[in-house]
């Protein structure tokens, strides 16, 4: 089966600075792959370059489409929702208000409607704020509004830059949780960018290293959590 | 007392009209932190297509509404054409863009319609002398408030104003949702050059049309726009009642006419130095 996301020989630039070298990797429809890596490896920088929000070389295919060289929405319309790292909350709108622009690319009203009452049976706190601003929120909820925010779109893929940013323990998991779920349920697959190794890889089914902008290794994720250089540098034991 | 009573009305009318001025400055500057100095020129040559398409013979709500579209339209297309290659220039390439904008429009209205003072018409019925408000401050306050709540509601109930709000507060984020960024900053430019054209059309039967027309206006609206926070269209269109009812205050009671357009700069330079963020904008913090 050809996969959902095919990225070859992906560089990404700031200005004329290179922050990425050529990076191979592929995500299989339905699945979660994680990306790993210390701070500066390029893992916000490559969910950036999927969505067409830096300048890039190289060939991205998503659902057999190239997507390189199109604008950021036309990416996000071919059902590519990112979680953005600092989550893009419209602070100043209201929870309710944020979860109607998820769904701004969508043209079914009805199915929108029925979405936004899933959000909210799956995320009843954010019911409870929905008239709520949204800068008002805490950091947990206000995660929990972006990862409903982006499932607003109905995405094939789902690009997510640290959700356990931040968080205390205990909202991770929740967090962690309900996104096996989401990717169970209605088999949305995930690219996840996380600092928390282990945590990641008992979500994702595979996993990549990164390394200042190149990928160091590759595999299912038993495999990278049993690595020796792994374990030593991102796993603490 | 009456005098009095009058003066506060006529500020109140002419505030109205530096409140929808103040506004389309809101408008530009909140979704792209520029102040679009060729706001007032704007508004002047649309007010000059009012007065062709009245010359012409048609109606005045339809050469009123008309003047409306054309301006929507071509706020659209300047915002497309001219800013769009610059969106992303150093602020004082924008300002040259803006100035440059304001001289052509001023010199492109003396070269069509030449440089004597017309009379522009009110739609209201002309005064009959011992009113507290003429009809056509009555009439004008009246335009605004609709201009006002219909900016309301389009931003506030409809998708697309939701969409407008979300890119102007955070673009990268919006881009993120699929809103095209760059098309609500023409929306935006439409949309305050619709509102100038409705302060322009108003404004023109009391101080006459000439290319000049607006010059004294846009810094009164700026002056608006300042006190009740460039960021905050509410503030704007708050301050500009204020700005209307001093100016005319201060202007028949403590330094008479002559000077009334000081009171706007002393207002600026005040604002500026004791409380920059007006009075109701909010403060941005920004964390280095």
């Amino acid at each position: 089966m050809a996969p959902l996301l095919e990225v070859r020989g992906l560089e990404a630039f700031y200005g004329t600075t290179q922050a990425l070298f050529g990076i191979d990797f592929e995500l299989q429809e339905g699945g979660i792959t994680a990306l790993l890596g210390a701070n500066g490896a390029g893992k916000t920088t490559t969910l950036r370059a999927l969505s067409q929000a830096v300048r890039t070389r190289g060939t991205i295919r998503f659902g057999g489409t190239a997507i390189e060289g199109r604008a950021t929405e036309d990416v996000v319309r071919m059902g590519v929702a990112h979680v953005p790292d600092g989550r893009g909350t419209f602070t100043a709108l209201s929870v309710e208000e944020n979860l109607r622009l998820g769904a701004y690319a969508r043209r079914d009203k009805a199915g929108t409607a029925a979405d936004m009452e899933r959000m909210y049976q799956r995320f009843p706190r954010l019911k409870e704020r929905r008239a709520q601003q949204a800068g008002t929120l805490s950091g947990g909820e206000q995660q929990m509004l972006a990862i409903s925010r982006a499932l607003m779109l109905k995405p094939r893929l789902l690009l997510l830059d640290e959700p356990s940013f931040g968080l205390a323990p205990l909202i991770v998991a929740e967090i962690f949780d309900i996104l096996g779920e989401i990717n169970r349920e209605d088999g949305v697959s995930m690219l996840l960018v996380e600092q928390n190794a282990a945590l990641a890889l008992e979500l994702a089914g595979h996993a990549y290293l990164l390394e200042t902008g190149r990928i160091a290794l590759s595999g299912p994720s038993e495999a990278i959590r049993r690595d020796e250089a792994v374990r030593k540098a991102y796993l603490g034991y | 007392m009456e005098a009095l009573i009058q003066q506060i009305f006529a500020g109140l009318a002419t505030g109205g009209i530096y409140a929808s001025v103040g506004l389309a400055l809101v408008m530009i500057y909140q979704s792209t932190h520029h102040i679009n100095f060729a706001q007032g020129e704007m508004a002047m040559f649309s007010t000059f297509i009012a007065w062709a398409l009245l010359q012409a013979g048609w109606p005045y709500w339809g050469a009123f509404l008309a003047t409306v579209a054309v301006s929507f339209a071509g706020g659209l297309a300047i915002q497309r054409i001219i800013l769009k290659p610059v969106e992303k220039a150093p602020v004082l390439t924008n300002v040259i863009v803006f100035i440059g904008l304001l001289v052509i429009f001023n010199s492109l209205a003396g070269w069509i319609f030449d440089h004597t003072i017309k009379p522009f018409p009110s739609p209201f019925p002309k005064s009959s002398g011992a009113q507290l408000i003429s009809p056509h401050d009555l009439g004008s306050i009246a335009v605004m408030l609709v201009v006002l709540v219909l900016l309301y509601a389009f931003l506030r109930f409809t998708s697309v104003g939701l969409a407008m709000r979300a890119a102007a507060q955070n673009p990268e984020s919006a881009r993120l949702v699929g809103i095209r960024v760059s098309w609500m900053l023409g929306l935006g430019w439409g949309l305050s050059a619709a509102i100038g054209a409705v302060a322009g059309m108003m404004v023109a039967p009391i101080v006459y049309l000439d290319p000049n027309m607006m010059g004294g206006i846009l810094l009164y609206g700026f002056a608006a726009a300042l006190l009740g926070g460039i960021d905050n269209p509410w503030g704007a269109v708050i301050g500009g009642f204020i700005v209307g009812v001093l100016e005319n205050l201060l202007g028949a009671y403590v330094i008479g006419t002559e000077l009334k357009l000081s009171v706007a700069l002393v207002l600026i330079v005040t604002i500026l130095t004791v409380r920059p963020n007006g009075l109701f904008g909010k403060t941005v913090v920004t964390r280095v």
